[in-house]
């Protein structure tokens, strides 16, 4: 019996906005905690929230870059609940009138299509502070310096069947709304959370039961989590059993999940209008200029890697598949003069060091602009390809700007042509037998004799002559003898 | 020197006639004296007012003196003051003192004021009767076995005992007027919007409104122009020009359409404070205001819908008081959840609690379209009945309270009886009027209020009125017995 799988997912993105959405504290990651919380933060008696202007625009750049219709006047929730890392006992978010509605996302398959997924919504609210638990003897501590981020929660249709196709999405968002930069996307601070929704069904038949996990914050969680909760529920069923409508929790050091509350057990939120700030109205001049500012999309981008610097479309894909690769790859492409080289290199051999060191692209020992200044040292011929790589890994290893390396290990190709012809002459003069071996032979064989005379020139240019000069000077002086 | 109003205080420090710090010392004696009968105060913030008098006698013998240089007054405690302790008349806060000021006090101290205290107050604001408040209830200077009324009832009382020329109130269903009618002075409060709510701790945000009482419409009219203002901190506060109130106490009401709800003369009402109230509406249509019987056909709706959605935003304002951050918490709780029913059930009140539970039943799932939306429903209904009245009326006036202030613990047990007292204040609230009461007579020597309501921002209209009044009658210069 087949089963299909049907996932939803609800995406929590940190807006990268410089302030809180409802008072004026820093957002900036990883500060000593409660050193960014002020008054308003806090909860104290008699504070008030004012809405960032700043977290409003972003999430309408959002909505605009998945062509969503705009909540022209969209509202503040209280959705109501005690945890000590909500201060206030309630979180401010936006329930009956979210200000982005429905829009869509295309992704594309292994197998080469395109997909859409549709988003039901997604709706401005604040972020909560943390629970620490541990170093409190059997107390926990709270950092309450997380609280009041702005988020957006993004909330899709149950459109993705298959956990490649929610990495996939979940990927896409990624590399979306780091593109039009309203999210920095560093997964491991906790800037995008997952909440996945996983059924299972017959083919053909009614949605399943769905249950949520929570907090998943990197792809491969995801992953592992809908791997892992699709098995259970497909066991479950084969079973005769049923699946049990609740909330779990994953937790990313066992790779396990657990159930963290049945529906019996829901909350009541008692969601109500938020009385301190009043509705949010924009109106659609407003949209439109926030349209009309919008960076370049990745398709975008895509279509201009393969038009502009004459990639192919799988380049063009690998390097768009994140915005770190392709805001590096446009650097060093162009500063280097030489998109070709500058895209071989960035997916070759920066990649496979990168890859090796499991480093981010963002933080390469070498920079894009150090790339590119080593590319364009082959571009002018000062050194070869072979060359390039050498110098490539004394500067992983930090030993400073491609010139300074060169210039350091004598690596200059020589391409003075004086020189060259001197080396030539010199072979030449050496090696009457050979000379007179080329003069003999076939002019079909004598293509092949050539790799001598390079050898020695070679040899004695200490591999710093530059092969192809020494291949014309080369066949010219010997073609002069015959 | 105690029985000069605020504008005859603010220009003898302006002439000489006396300096900041006699006339503060004058009051915290007083209040010294005085205040274990009333129980108006709860924290005298005595070395700070002298201070700040000091600075005022400086700045007036400067001759660049601000607008209430040196003239002292309290605040209702419920408003955040910067270093001293801001209890809301609560257990939960009676150890919370706020690293921030008020707009409102912060306003207030660029005019010059010096601040004597913090008033007593129901706790939370919420009650009709300042029965509610942890530091006991506070007695009506004019038969201190009645109430003041509430929850503005430490202020009311203060300035009808003479104890400060002003103080500052708040009003969510009456809090401002009905004390005010009960002791017998001039209270006012804003349109919504109209003073910023920052710092003034929340009760129903969405009715809360920060206001003067004085004994004067004048007076009044002096605090409002320092208190009201655009604040950007309150994202409901309305950017809309301050006039200068004092510029028009004294127009000409001629030709004012007065118009008289008959809902507010119903078979609740005590027939003497009918008498008295219409004694005042004869009076303002000698001075040649017209009066006009008008219909608000939903305001037997407004306590309902009232003690639905102040309840409810109650429920979550009050969430912030968890024994976590400040403010009360229980001895060595066990966990967290311990923690949080301990704290709350120990550090709040029975009426707070009353209310909070009310508030969140009425947004529960099931619940919220039968009782939260229908009174957003009603709330809107009693509006369109307001705005539909000022089409053909300039003012409305009628009663402030149903009856004058009655004994200790007399409605105490009788919830419903006790929010009547509220049938007449309550819809200016819901609609986001200004309302006034302003002393018109007395019942039984207790003193009644006559209310008035604006249309939006027409407080300055409302003082007119009030003002125009008190020049031909002297109930709000009338001294509570035994008070010199």
């Amino acid at each position: 019996m087949t089963w299909e799988t049907v996932i939803g997912l609800e995406v929590h993105t940190q807006l990268a906005t410089k302030t809180k959405i409802f008072s004026g504290a820093s957002t900036e990651f990883g500060a000593a905690p409660n050193t960014q919380a002020c008054a308003i933060d806090l909860a104290m008696p008699g504070t008030l929230p004012v809405l960032n202007a700043e977290a409003v625009r972003m999430a309408v750049m959002f909505g605009v870059a998945i062509g969503a219709e705009i909540g022209l006047v969209s509202a503040f929730d209280r959705k109501n609940y005690f945890y000590p890392d909500s201060p206030k006992g309630y979180q401010t978010t936006q329930l009956a009138k979210p200000i982005v509605l429905a829009g869509e996302v295309d992704i594309q398959l292994d197998d080469g299509t395109t997909k859409t997924v549709r988003i039901h919504h997604a709706h401005l609210e604040e972020d909560a502070g943390k629970s620490l638990h541990e170093d409190f003897h059997g107390m926990s501590g709270i950092d309450l310096n997380r609280a009041g981020t702005p988020l957006i929660e993004i909330v899709s249709e149950p459109d993705m069947n298959s956990p490649e196709e929610a990495v996939a999405f979940a990927k896409k968002l990624h590399a979306l709304v780091v593109s039009i930069g309203i999210c920095d996307g560093e997964m491991a601070q906790g800037s995008m959370r997952f909440d996945v929704n996983v059924s299972v069904r017959k083919k053909g038949a009614e949605l399943g039961m769905r249950t949520e996990t929570k907090n998943l914050n990197s792809f491969r969680f995801m992953e592992r989590a809908i791997v892992q909760e699709v098995e259970r529920q497909i066991d479950l069923l084969e079973d005769g059993g049923k699946v049990k409508q609740e909330t779990r929790l994953y937790d990313g050091d066992t790779h396990t999940a657990r159930s963290m509350r049945s529906k019996e057990e829901a909350n009541d939120y008692r969601y109500f209008p938020c009385p301190d700030l009043l509705p949010v109205e924009i109106d659609q001049a407003y949209v439109d200029a926030v349209k009309a500012a919008l960076p370049e999309l990745p398709e975008a981008r895509h279509q201009r890697f393969i038009e502009s610097f004459d990639l192919s479309a799988y380049d063009a894909t690998v390097l768009c598949d994140d915005m770190a690769t392709a805001h590096y790859f446009e650097t060093v492409a162009s500063q280097c003069g030489d998109a070709k080289l500058a895209a071989n290199w960035v997916t070759g051999e920066l990649a496979a060091k990168l890859n090796s060191e499991e480093q981010a692209i963002q933080h390469s020992p070498v920079s894009a602009e150090q790339l590119a200044a080593l590319i364009a040292r082959i571009v002018d011929k000062t050194i070869s390809n072979k060359m390039a790589r050498e110098v490539f890994a004394a500067m992983w290893q930090g030993e400073g700007e491609p010139d300074t390396i060169i210039e350091a290990r004598g690596l200059k190709q020589v391409s003075d042509s004086g020189a060259i012809e001197a080396m030539v002459d010199e072979v030449i003069a050496n090696s009457a037998k050979q000379v007179e071996n080329y003069r003999n032979a076939d002019a079909a064989k004598r293509p092949k004799m050539l790799g001598y005379f390079v050898g020695q020139i070679m040899k004695a240019s200490k591999g710093q002559a530059n092969p192809q000069q020494v291949n014309e000077v080369l066949l010219k002086k010997l073609n002069e003898l015959l | 020197m105690h029985n000069l109003t605020l504008a005859e205080l603010s220009a003898g420090l302006g002439a000489g006639e006396f300096s900041s710090v006699e006339v503060t010392q004058h009051f915290l004696a007083r209040i010294k004296r005085l205040d274990g009968n009333y129980n108006s105060f709860i924290t005298l913030t005595e070395e700070a007012a002298l201070a700040q008098a000091a600075q005022a006698d400086k700045l007036l013998a400067a001759g660049n003196a601000p607008a209430l240089c040196g003239v002292p007054i309290a605040h209702k405690d419920i408003f955040c003051t910067s270093g001293v302790r801001t209890s809301c008349g609560s257990k939960m806060l009676d150890n919370f003192v706020p690293p921030y000021d008020a707009t409102v006090v912060e306003n207030l101290a660029a005019a010059g004021v010096v601040v004597l205290g913090k008033t007593n107050m129901d706790e939370f604001a919420m009650g009709s009767s300042n029965e509610t408040s942890y530091y006991g209830p506070v007695k009506n200077p004019w038969h201190t076995d009645c109430v003041p009324g509430g929850s503005s009832g430490g202020s009311a009382a203060a300035v009808a005992a003479r104890l400060t020329p002003a103080a500052t109130a708040t009003d969510t269903g009456g809090s401002i007027r009905q004390p005010a009618a009960l002791c017998g002075i001039t209270g006012l409060k804003p349109t919504y919007g109209r003073v910023s709510r920052w710092g003034m701790i929340a009760f129903a945000s969405s009715l809360d409104q920060g206001g003067p009482m004085a004994r004067t419409a004048a007076d009044a009219a002096l605090m409002l122009n320092e208190m009201a203002g655009f604040d950007s901190k309150d994202s409901t506060s309305i950017e809309h020009d301050v006039p200068d109130y004092r510029a028009t106490l004294n127009d000409d009401i001629s030709g004012m359409t007065i118009g008289v709800p008959e809902e507010y003369f119903d078979e609740g009402l005590n027939p003497a404070t009918e008498q008295a109230t219409r004694n005042a509406l004869a009076e303002l249509e000698k001075q040649g205001a017209k009066l006009k019987a008008i219909s608000l056909p939903h305001s037997h709706l407004s306590v309902p819908a009232y003690y639905v959605i102040a309840p409810a935003e109650a429920s979550a304002n009050l969430s912030r008081f968890d024994g976590a951050r400040y403010g009360y918490r229980c001895e060595n709780p066990a966990d967290l959840r311990d923690m949080y029913m301990r704290s709350r059930s120990e550090g709040f009140g029975d009426e707070v609690k009353q209310r909070i539970l009310i508030g969140a039943y009425c947004l529960s799932a099931g619940y919220y379209d039968a009782y939260y939306n229908k009174a957003m429903q009603v709330r809107r209904l009693i509006k369109e009945d307001f705005v539909s009245a000022f089409k053909d009326v300039d003012m409305i006036a009628g009663p402030t309270c149903p009856n004058p202030a009655f004994e200790f613990g007399a409605k105490s047990d009788d919830p419903v009886a006790m929010y009547l007292e509220d049938i007449y204040t309550i819809a200016t609230n819901l609609a986001g009027l200004p309302g006034m009461s302003l002393p018109c007579g007395l019942v039984d020597d207790k003193p009644v209020g006559l209310q008035l309501i604006g249309n939006y921002f027409e407080e300055g209209r409302m003082l007119n009125v009030a003002h125009c009044y008190q020049q031909v009658s002297d109930w709000h210069s009338r001294c509570a017995p035994g008070i010199d």
